[in-house]
């Protein structure tokens, strides 16, 4: 699950990068297929950024090797890469209109002109940019530039596009019509992409795996679900979504499920192993959780505070044993209508909780 | 509502009022009484200025003039625009010395910075002297009293004119630029020349301007490192008015200068914004 399923391209071996005391990458390890969609995750100052950069030649290691389908790129400068990239400011050269912007790499490698100007007509087709070659870099929205970024990084066919927070200034709808567009053009080009985001829904919805940073290390890299489903620390149950934690007691474990205790209620885990030592702590997806009307489940508790969000209705729960609950239930169909002070019961699967290791 | 207004507009105009009167008195109006000598003195009419058309000492100074300006302006462009740099690509901690050195010669006066140059260039001066010490020369180089002097000495006093203008246009270069370009495959030459150096186009252009206006009527430099010999066309009024008060051809010249320097400007203006070189300077 955490290896790529196809060869690797890209190859990072024990990066160490510091400034000063901080260090901003702690030794990562990582493989990276061909035509992969990897995001790298992880909050601000994470070190996201500077693996990204340093792929791409603009940071110098400290420590480590990179190794790109065989061959040791960890001295090339930037420009002996071949590798395509979006930055976060998407970088357009001010002074040259989209044509040209596009046009960079390909002059730069001494291109033909004719091929050029097809290149750059085609480019402009994949992003759907047809219309605006004369246009400078200022004429155009938040939307457009990102799309000419794109376009310029993608011109020279490389076979890996870096992207940094490349949609992180553009609004939310705009984002997630983005996100679409460029999910669909990584399966067109067949394109490894090696993508930054600080933003979880947006590497939830892309990736094929994601990698969680958290201070310069490797908190945990699997495919999307199998994170959110499974996380295996605090950190990352918290980050990828939103978790109930519940420090629990192991009471037995018979059937590839574990019995339970915290707050005064038992309940059920389902595990393969439950931890050693008989106490452990368990995340719980406010959405895995069901409410219902008194005495309708297995604990009793009261509507603290309900948030609505549209389709979904996110509820504070008080229960003496648990203390605060979050729960996420769909508005059309939840067993209550949630309102503040209504007594409640509520109870969730016994796959649900997931046990975490750093409890 | 208009009334306040209308007070309003009033107590701006009696803030700038004495720097008005100022203007008025003590600029516009010697400037129309130039204008006028220029036309009656000795006799009403265009005498002088068809002396200035006529006369090749003045069409030679003239020249002289343009070229040292052009010379100069190039100069401090070139050294300008690598001072300029450097203190935006070095590390931080160096950047406000940086800024120190070179904002430093406006705390001395040009007549100081050129006789300085007088000490460093003269026959016997310190230059002349180490490389006769050091035995490459038997006899004194011309090093001023020349052209050559002029423009050392006026590189060295316009740097500043240069460096300013062009700092404030680099500080407004996101480094993403020339990173983006690398990244993209172009070499460091090619991401300085294609993406960078177009950036600071403007910032060359009001540098450009800046120093050639000022070099145009610069007196000081001029006067003192060229001896007498290279006359640039502030000394050669000077001259008229001084020594053979003719006040009338001196007057002239003024005139003439004046809408030289106006015409440079004109012409500039298609390419610079002059609001933004002028006025707006970081
Ligand atoms: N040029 C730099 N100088 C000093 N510290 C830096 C520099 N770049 C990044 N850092 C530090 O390294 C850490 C990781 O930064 P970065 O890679 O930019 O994180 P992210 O992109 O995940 O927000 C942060 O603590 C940041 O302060
Ligand atoms: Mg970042």
């Amino acid at each position: 699950m955490t290896a790529p399923s196809s060869p690797s391209v890209l190859s990072i071996r024990k990066a160490v990068k510091r400034y000063g005391t901080v260090q901003a990458l702690g030794g990562i390890e990582l493989d990276i297929g061909e035509g992969e969609f990897l995001t790298l995750l992880g909050p601000s100052g994470s070190g996201k950024t500077t693996l990204l950069t340093a792929i791409a030649g603009f940071t110098g290691l400290d420590e480590g090797r990179l190794v790109l389908r065989g061959k040791d790129i960890t001295d090339l400068p930037p420009d002996r890469r071949d590798f395509g990239m979006v930055f976060q400011g998407y970088a357009l050269f001010p002074t040259m209109n989209v044509r040209n912007n596009i046009a960079f790499p390909l002059k730069v490698r001494k291109w033909k002109p004719a091929d050029i100007q097809a290149r750059v007509e085609e480019c402009l087709a994949l992003v759907q940019m047809e219309g605006f070659a004369d246009r400078m870099p200022s004429q155009l929205s938040g939307g457009q530039q990102q799309r000419v970024a794109l376009a310029r990084a993608l011109s020279f066919r490389p076979s890996v596009l870096l992207l940094d927070e490349p949609l992180s200034a553009l609004d939310k709808k705009l984002r997630a019509d983005l996100q679409w567009e460029l999910k669909d053009l990584h399966r067109k080009l067949g394109v490894t992409f090696i993508y930054v985001t600080h933003d979880q829904d947006e590497a939830l919805s892309m990736s094929d795996r994601i990698v969680i940073l958290k201070d310069g290390l490797v908190q945990q890299i699997g495919e999307p679900g199998a994170l959110y489903n499974a996380p295996r620390t605090t950190f990352v149950a918290d980050f990828l979504g939103k978790s109930n934690f519940l420090d629990v007691e192991v009471e037995g474990f018979a059937g590839g499920r574990a019995r339970c205790r915290a707050g005064g209620e038992s309940f059920e885990v389902a595990t393969e192993a439950p931890p050693a030592g008989g106490r452990g702590r368990v995340a719980l997806r406010p959405e895995r959780i069901r409410l219902a009307p008194p005495k309708g489940a297995a604990f009793e508790g009261a509507i603290r505070q309900t948030s609505y969000l549209g389709e979904r209705c996110h509820v504070i729960l008080d229960h003496p044993g648990f203390g605060q609950i979050l729960v996420s239930c769909p508005t059309w169909k939840s067993g209550v209508v949630p309102e503040d002070g209504l007594p409640v019961s509520f109870d969730w699967d016994a796959d649900a909780c997931v046990f975490l290791e750093d409890a | 509502m208009a009334a306040r207004a209308f007070a309003d507009r009033h107590r701006y105009w009696l803030l700038i009022l004495p720097a008005l009167a100022a203007m008025l008195i003590f600029y516009v109006w010697p400037l129309i009484q130039i204008f006028a000598i220029s036309f009656t003195e000795p006799t009403t009419g265009f005498g002088n200025y068809v002396e200035l058309l006529s006369s090749r000492a003045i069409r030679t100074s003239f020249v002289i003039t343009f070229r040292v300006a052009a010379l100069t302006t190039v100069g401090c462009l070139l050294l300008g625009y690598v001072v300029a740099y450097a203190i935006y690509n070095t590390r931080a901690r160096y950047v406000g010395l940086m800024l120190m050195l070179v904002l430093l010669p406006f705390w001395l006066s040009v007549l100081v910075r050129s006789f300085a140059w007088i000490v460093l260039l003269g026959r016997g001066g310190v230059v002349n002297d180490a490389l006769i010490g050091l035995g490459l020369i038997d006899r004194p180089l011309a090093l001023m009293h020349n052209e050559f002097g002029v423009l050392i000495a006026m590189v060295h006093v316009m740097l500043p004119y240069a460096v300013l203008p062009l700092m404030a246009n680099m500080k407004g270069i996101d480094p993403s630029y020339v990173a983006a370009a690398r990244g993209l495959g172009a070499s460091e030459l090619t991401a300085f020349r294609q993406v960078y150096l177009p950036q600071t186009l403007p910032g060359i252009f009001s540098a450009a301007l800046l120093v050639f206006v000022i070099s145009l009527g610069f007196y000081i430099t001029p006067a003192l490192l060229g001896g007498g010999r290279v006359l640039m066309i502030s000394e050669y009024i000077t001259y008229q008015i001084q020594e053979f008060l003719k006040w009338g051809l001196g007057t002239a010249l003024s005139v003439a200068l004046l809408v030289a320097t106006a015409a440079v400007i004109l012409a500039a203006a298609r390419f610079v914004n002059l609001r933004k070189t002028l006025l707006e300077r970081g």
